[in-house]
């Protein structure tokens, strides 16, 4: 599997603002594989997913030292609308997402696609996929702005999903959603990794992310501090200093280390918080 | 008398879409309370209609004693604060300081009252350093904590926070519990929306589950969370450490990571009271 997504030294800094949002970032993502990003509020995780798209430095300008190559080629050199095709973007926030010229959810979703010269008659059948893969089909004729902000996240998911891009770069598409809504997300992005599509998803809900995502890339004050391996990663209990949350199957890990109770390794996810907890549990019975 | 009473309260909106269905419910002067379930089971219109955002189309809201009925929302405010979901639906000044000073300006308080109440609010919220910023150049996560601020300023006896959980990282839900317990310290009654169930078993002592327009359980913490037909009914899932205790069968009742590790420990063989001493 090759590269689709590199940093090269990238430093970015919005306009008018001396301290860079991303510094000397370098990384690699490969194709079909689920990325997750965390590091606390402010540490550049949306910047960094505005660089994946292009949108920084073509739409926010400010200045971008360094490269962000696409299929190996400067996000810079891309034509307007290229990376369009080839990216899926998100937003943070859905009202951001919602192109404020249309009056139904339906030819919300199909709007991008009419942008893209998609054919009518294939129109219709991708946009009831996807309103019901994001259990949207009942809104199909409401108004995007009268829907609450869970909706509107559903709403911005299913316009990304329908335009079917190779490469997904998600942003916090969950933080509204109720626990049923949230598993809904993540059972959406397994089916687009079993598409072999890419995903980096920027979460806060960690625990989702032990168990679904493949890498995590982390953040702090614009710079990576870690990337890679999710295991080694979502269980080092030095990360909560630096203002990463880890899953609670982690802390209680670490917690019962800390008690002496000698663990294989530390879970990260229910599974292996089953097995290796009940494991303990059955020893120090026995003994 | 409870402070708060719901009798049997149901809301229509204009156009007749019910969202709230012959609900009751009592909360006591200083109660610390978590409201739980899904989107769209009417725990948002729930509470607006505790400070006269709404008013019952059937039923009756009961506020200390008076109906909310016939009050203006201005008048019941000043009683029960609302923090919104979304703070772009309340911030409307330039700065965080004149946003927060809005309420207590607005209740004719004392000049000194006024700065001691925001004073407050701007240090229990950690927006001090903020206090000369546009609440717009600040990341949504943050601008959440301007708006708890300025509910905080106005001194209210009932404080209503709708999902503050919602894209905090790991400090903002850490100072969300140390607001809830300070202002709990103080004998402020809250009502608190979120979807964050670890967060709710961490510091709620209370919660009320709604599904489908009405309310199907109210109790303590370990009640709901191991109640499985209740949290199906509600599409809930128990806390991640409950999880893992019902997983390997040590308790009926684990609802905090503490617990969790206590009872775990007691289970290895390991006396965890002896821990302590060394």
């Amino acid at each position: 599997m090759g590269t689709v997504i590199e940093f090269a030294n990238v430093t970015y800094n919005y306009p008018l603002t001396k301290r860079p949002a991303i510094k000397n970032l370098s990384l690699k993502i490969e194709e079909g594989k689920f990325y997750g990003v965390i590091g606390a509020n402010g540490s550049g995780k949306t910047t960094l997913c505005a660089l994946i798209r292009g949108f920084a430095p073509s739409f926010y300008q400010g200045k971008l030292e360094g490269k962000v190559l696409i299929d190996g080629k400067p996000t810079t050199e891309y034509g307007p609308g290229e990376l369009a095709l080839r990216i899926g973007y998100a937003f943070q926030n859905p009202f951001n997402q919602i192109s404020g010229v249309k009056d139904t959810v339906f030819e919300e979703i199909a709007f991008g696609l009419e942008n893209f010269g998609v054919p009518f008659e294939e129109i219709e059948d991708r946009v009831v996929d996807v309103m019901r893969l994001t259990k949207i089909e009942q809104l199909a004729m409401k108004n995007p702005f009268e829907m609450s902000g869970g909706q509107q996240q559903r709403l911005a998911l299913a316009s990304v999903l329908a335009l079917n891009p190779g490469i997904f770069v998600i942003d916090e598409p969950t933080s509204q959603l109720d626990p049923e809504g949230t598993e809904s997300v993540f059972e959406i992005i397994e089916m687009l990794k079993a598409q072999k599509r890419t995903v980096v998803l920027v979460e806060h809900k960690v625990d989702l992310l032990a168990e679904f995502a493949d890498e995590m890339i982390v953040l702090k004050g614009g710079e990576l501090i870690r990337f890679g391996d999710k295991q080694e990663i979502l269980s080092d209990i030095s990360l909560e200093e630096k203002g990463v949350q880890l899953p609670q199957y982690a802390v209680l890990g670490n917690k019962l280390i800390n008690k002496g109770i000698a663990l294989d390794y530390i879970p990260i996810t229910e599974k292996q918080a089953v097995e290796v907890i009940g494991k303990a549990v059955r020893q120090g019975g026995a003994s | 008398m409870p402070y708060i009473e719901l009798k049997d309260v149901s809301f229509a909106y204009p156009g007749g879409f019910l969202a709230v269905d012959g609900v009751s419910f009592s909360i006591e002067k200083g109660e610390n309370v978590a409201i739980v379930g899904q989107n769209g089971a009417g725990k948002t219109t729930t509470v607006k209609l505790l400070n006269a955002l709404h008013y019952p189309t059937a039923g009756d809201v009961v506020i200390g004693g008076e109906s909310t009925k016939g009050r203006t929302t201005a008048q019941v405010s000043r009683t029960v604060g609302y923090v919104f979901q979304n703070p772009d639906d309340q911030i409307f000044h330039s700065t965080v300081y004149s946003e927060v000073e809005f309420g207590p300006r607005m209740m004719k308080l004392p000049e000194k009252q006024i700065k001691e109440q925001v004073d407050y609010a701007l240090k229990i919220t950690g927006m001090k350093r903020f206090r000369e910023e546009n609440p717009y150049n600040l990341p949504l996560s943050v601008r959440k904590f301007v708006t708890i601020a300025a509910i905080i300023a106005m001194d209210c006896d009932v404080m209503i926070f709708d999902e503050p959980t919602a894209g905090q990282d790991f400090n903002g839900n850490k100072r969300l519990s140390r607001i809830i317990s300070e202002l709990s310290g103080r004998g402020k009654t809250l009502i608190t929306i979120s979807h964050d169930m670890v967060f709710v078993a961490d510091n709620f002592s209370r919660v009320i589950v709604m599904s489908n327009k009405k309310v199907i359980w109210d109790g303590k913490p370990e009640e709901v969370f191991w109640n499985m037909p209740v949290l199906e009914e509600a599409m809930l899932k128990q806390p991640y450490v409950s999880r893992i205790c019902n997983a390997l069968g040590l308790s009926g009742s684990v609802t905090r990571m503490d617990d969790a590790v206590e009872i775990i420990a007691k289970a290895c063989g390991k006396n965890t009271s002896e821990d302590l001493e060394a």
